[in-house]
């Protein structure tokens, strides 16, 4: 009887998540009820003294509270209490937008850097002091400069997907076989047309590497990014129900940033998929 | 003497060395080609072939000296002169078409889309891939990857063909057809040709003319073979042709002995007349020094 390794993986994953389950669901089930404790007392409270229950929530508890936010994701009672649906569509506004100036500066001049070993030369020691800075150290400044928060969260993130992007971009273009550039030139391609014809093409897979690199940073920042700004967004959620001590919405919370982590690193693998050429 | 379609005049190629100096690959060249006539370069690796051809093509700018072509000075490459690089170079993201016709769409800008197709088409039949249009280059044999950047470079119908060992990646069957195709396209359209090749036979077959140059560095343009084969020669029964062996001979004596030791040996070498060889029955003869021209009673080239 052989399976396909495919499938075999499937059910080896099967069997380590239910095993995950089960021991989270041992671990934080009730202990049986306590024994002489007033009423009064027990009722204040609540089921973790009275039942020995842990207060880290079990897989049932979460799950049906991931059900309840499931079933409205998009409602709205105030600042404080918004759909899961809602905080994360500001989340991703905000990454989307902060990402998409970011393309918008990186590819023309990760081009410029790419093909002029001077600009490359003389905007090296800029990007190499800039890079390893954390996004988040920009924040004092952005919120100080920019006077709006949400802005400076899109700026943040600006900030920290540029640089990926950059560096690929200048390195893919820099790297473009010699003799796709001779083909070029022997056919008198202009320089512009060339750009689009051999260099971005050729170059391809690695911009949209970096591309990928990036938006996977952007969305490790924009949590932390929300956390500091407030009001909206996945990682004010988080930070929220923490002050309301519901770990189970706080674990749904992270349950969800995982996905949503994981479609938007899908749908760049299948971008990159789409431009890479076998040789 | 007929016209100098091709005129390579007094080019060098200097490289900055190691500490400080210059490394010379070659200096002082000279070297001629008449319209449709064929021309293979030999020598050994690194002498400078693959320099001479990009210089040929504008890929390359030499440190002195000029090229002319066609009465005019060259400058950088031009659609009037197609490569065929050694590496086929093809655009792996396009198809077979693709390549051909990003080719015909850089020569004629205006054409349409269709126009563009059907010239492209043209040249794809023409080297024999018809019914592989649509394939990538990932998806073709080496020998078929190379027919596609001869179609790439026939399909701007250039005036000058420069081919940098195509070949050499080839196996020898395959080597064996892309020779005899192009051999009968270059008699065909008259394209004048410039090749680089490492194989002796090859260049009997092909070349008019056969260029041996010295080792490098500072290699020189040695002797000029004329190859006494008749115009109408084939592949396959090139052995049997008597002069086959002497010119072959001619020509591994050099590469084996001569090509090491021809700067030391010969001192009076005037590399603007570098004298022309015809190997035939006996012993080869100078036939075109400046000096020999006058006094040779034997002319064995026929123009
Ligand atoms: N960028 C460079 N810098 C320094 N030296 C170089 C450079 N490019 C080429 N050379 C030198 O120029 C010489 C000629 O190189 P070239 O590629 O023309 O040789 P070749 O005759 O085509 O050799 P092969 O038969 O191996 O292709 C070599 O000795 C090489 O070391
Ligand atoms: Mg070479």
């Amino acid at each position: 009887m052989t399976f396909s390794l495919r499938l075999r993986a499937a059910i080896v994953s099967v069997v380590l998540f239910a095993a995950f389950i089960g021991v989270w669901h041992l671990a934080t089930r009730s202990s049986g009820p306590a024994t002489n404790m007033s009423p009064e007392y027990a009722k204040l409270m609540g089921l973790t003294a009275t039942q020995g229950k842990s207060a880290m929530p079990g897989p049932l508890d979460v799950g049906a509270k991931l059900w309840e936010h499931l079933k409205r994701p998009f409602y709205d009672n105030g600042p404080n209490d918004k759909g899961l649906g809602i905080q994360l569509a500001y989340s991703i506004g905000r990454v989307g937008l902060g990402y998409l100036i970011a393309v918008i500066v990186a590819i023309p001049l990760g081009f410029l850097i790419g093909m002029s070993p001077l600009i490359s030369r003389a905007l090296d020691p800029f990007i190499q002091v800039l890079k390893p800075i954390s996004p988040l150290a920009w924040m004092p400044l952005a919120l100080y400069t920019i006077k709006d928060s949400s802005i400076s969260a899109i700026f943040v993130i600006f900030i920290c997907s540029v640089w990926p992007m950059l560096l690929n971009t200048a390195f893919g273009v820099a790297s473009v076989r010699k003799e796709w550039i001779n083909v070029a030139r022997t056919l008198e391609v202009g320089t512009v047309r060339r750009a689009f014809t051999v260099i971005l093409p050729a170059a391809a897979p690695t911009i949209l590497t970096g591309m990928r690199i990036s938006i996977g940073i952007a969305w490790l920042v924009i949590v932390a990014a929300e956390m500091l700004v407030g009001g909206t967004g996945i990682g004010y959620f988080v930070w929220n129900e923490w002050n309301n001590l519901s770990i189970t919405n706080v674990i749904i919370a992270i349950l969800m940033i995982g996905i949503v982590g994981m479609l938007l690193d899908q749908i760049l693998a299948r971008f990159t998929r789409m431009v890479t050429f076998p040789e | 003497m007929t016209d100098k379609f091709i005129s390579i005049e007094g080019i060098a190629r200097r490289y900055p060395g190691a500490s400080g100096g210059t490394t010379t690959v070659f200096e002082n060249l000279w070297l001629s080609m008449a319209r449709g006539e064929f021309g293979c370069v030999i020598g050994h690796s690194g002498c400078g072939k693959t320099t001479v051809l990009n210089i040929l093509a504008g890929l390359d700018e030499p440190s002195e000296g000029a090229v002319i072509v066609d009465g005019q000075a060259i400058e950088g490459t031009s659609l009037d002169r197609a490569v065929i690089f050694q590496s086929h170079a093809l655009l792996p993201w396009r198809t077979v078409l693709g390549n051909v016709a990003y080719a015909v769409s850089s020569k004629w800008r205006k054409w349409d889309r269709a126009r563009v197709k059907a010239h492209a088409q043209k040249f794809i039949d023409l080297v024999g891939l018809t019914g592989s249009e649509h394939k990538r280059p990932s998806e073709l044999s080496g020998g078929m990857k190379q027919r596609v950047g001869i179609a790439r470079a026939l399909s701007i119908t250039p005036k000058i063909m420069l081919m940098d060992e195509p070949f050499s990646a080839l196996d020898a069957l395959t080597r064996g057809t892309l020779q005899d195709e192009v051999r009968r396209i270059c008699l065909e359209t008259g394209q004048t040709a410039f090749m680089i090749t490492h194989d002796v036979d090859e260049a009997i077959y092909l070349a008019d003319k056969i260029f041996l140059m010295t080792n490098g560095p500072g290699a020189v343009l040695a002797e000029i073979v004329e190859n006494p084969l008749p115009k109408d020669r084939g592949r396959i029964d090139l052995h049997r042709h008597p002069y086959y062996y002497a010119l072959r001979n001619h020509i591994i004596d050099f590469l084996v002995t001569r090509s090491k030791s021809f700067t030391a040996d010969v001192t009076n070498h005037d590399p603007r007349n570098v004298p022309t060889v015809r190997p035939g029955l006996t012993e080869p003869t100078i036939v075109s020094s400046p000096r020999a021209i006058e006094t040779s009673p034997v002319q064995t080239i026929a123009r």
